[in-house]
């Protein structure tokens, strides 16, 4: 297979787009897609303070390289979730990234913080470990975003990622999350950053492909609370039917956002302040004080 | 090959699709390495080639 531009081989092969790709022509093909996100769902401008979400692995070490090329300056928050070895290994891939490009990467953990890892939340509660995972996860970046005075907070979302919630959200016809299932989620009175997926357009086998050709060093390991999950499933179906009909996943995806979200227009809950943590939550008290409270009353009646 | 890692012998010559049809693999949840060269569905594999497929759906 020759390089479309070039006509040199090819190193990857883009179906959706019909077309094959040298190293150096896919490299400025994935700058394209992702500056032409950003463009187009006017996600940020040069003078946002922005912070993305690290974790380690392909997708958010690629966006962080991507959006420093294209000369945006970006921080990076990990978070430790306790996840044995998966979690340390994140850790080590994101600050030998960050140190080599010298960015700066806050951590947080959730042990020493909240006195509770994840798999202890998915052993010592009714929540699945993913769910624990999710819900933490969109608490503590946003939490951290907020606390230092970001405008923006990027996460690494990718296209494939997107077509699988959404195609979760439409299985179950979850119509209160498909009215939040945007590119962009603006920024609330109540103290919720504005978050943005730049990486909408690239499908997770490029961010992988653009990772390696990049000489970034990843974390390849799957996390071991998510092998064979239910969105994992959902994209192995979509890769399957994609195989079959290129660019199928991309069409579901912005058919959705073209012409579908439309009919699911955002109606965000009035927002109030958890009465523990302060954060904006639609109830009494955030999901996330909840499932803290859950797991660390169990751990202290455990080791009475 | 990951999740979980494995290793296993597989006879030749074929090209890249071959190996992938022949393991029940998709392209597009995976990348062909060898070396540090990413390989297209179309490169002939020789048959003393190490090839490491690597999975590359990750998330949750």
């Amino acid at each position: 297979m020759k390089c479309r531009v070039c006509r040199e081989r090819a190193v990857i092969s883009v179906r959706r787009h019909n077309a094959g790709f040298c190293r150096s022509h896919f490299i400025e093909h994935i700058h394209r897609q992702v500056a032409r996100t950003i463009s187009d769902h006017h996600m940020f401008g040069a003078d946002d303070r922005l912070v993305l979400g690290v974790s380690g692995g392909k997708d958010s070490l690629a966006l962080w390289e991507i959006l420093t090329v294209l000369g945006y300056r970006v921080d990076g928050v990990y978070l430790h979730l306790g996840i044995g070895g998966y979690s340390s290994d994140g850790l080590r891939f994101s600050r030998q990234f960050a140190s080599e490009r010298d960015l700066s990467l806050r951590v947080v953990d959730l042990g020493s913080d909240h006195g509770f890892s994840i798999p202890e939340a998915a052993r010592l509660t009714s929540r699945a470990a993913c769910s624990a995972c999710g819900l933490s996860k969109r608490y503590l970046l946003n939490e951290a975003a907020a606390e230092m005075g970001y405008d923006v907070l990027v996460v690494g979302h990718n296209l494939d990622d997107e077509a699988a919630v959404l195609m979760g959200n439409v299985l179950r016809w979850e119509v209160d999350y498909l009215t939040r299932q945007r590119p962009v989620l603006p920024t609330s009175d109540g103290g919720l950053v504005r978050k943005v997926k730049p990486l909408l357009r690239v499908a997770e086998r490029e961010t992988a492909a653009y990772a390696i050709l990049r000489g970034i060093q990843y974390e390849i390991e799957e996390c071991p609370m998510a092998v064979g999950n239910t969105i994992n499933r959902y994209k192995e179906w979509l890769n399957r039917l994609e195989e079959q009909s290129p660019g199928l996943k991309a069409q579901f995806l912005f058919g959705f956002l073209d012409r579908g979200a439309a009919y699911f227009p955002p109606d965000p809950p009035e927002l109030l302040a958890c009465r523990e943590c302060g954060r904006p939550t639609p109830g009494e008290s955030c999901s996330f004080c909840r499932l803290k409270n859950a797991t660390v009353l169990r751990i202290a009646g455990r080791s009475a | 090959m990951h999740q979980p890692r494995r290793e296993i012998e597989v006879s030749g010559p074929g090209s890249v699709k071959a190996l992938l049809n022949r393991l029940d693999l998709v392209s597009e949840s995976v990348l062909v390495i060898r070396g540090d060269e990413l390989l297209t569905d179309d490169v002939r594999l020789h048959p003393d080639d190490v090839i490491e497929v690597r999975p590359v759906i990750s998330g949750g």
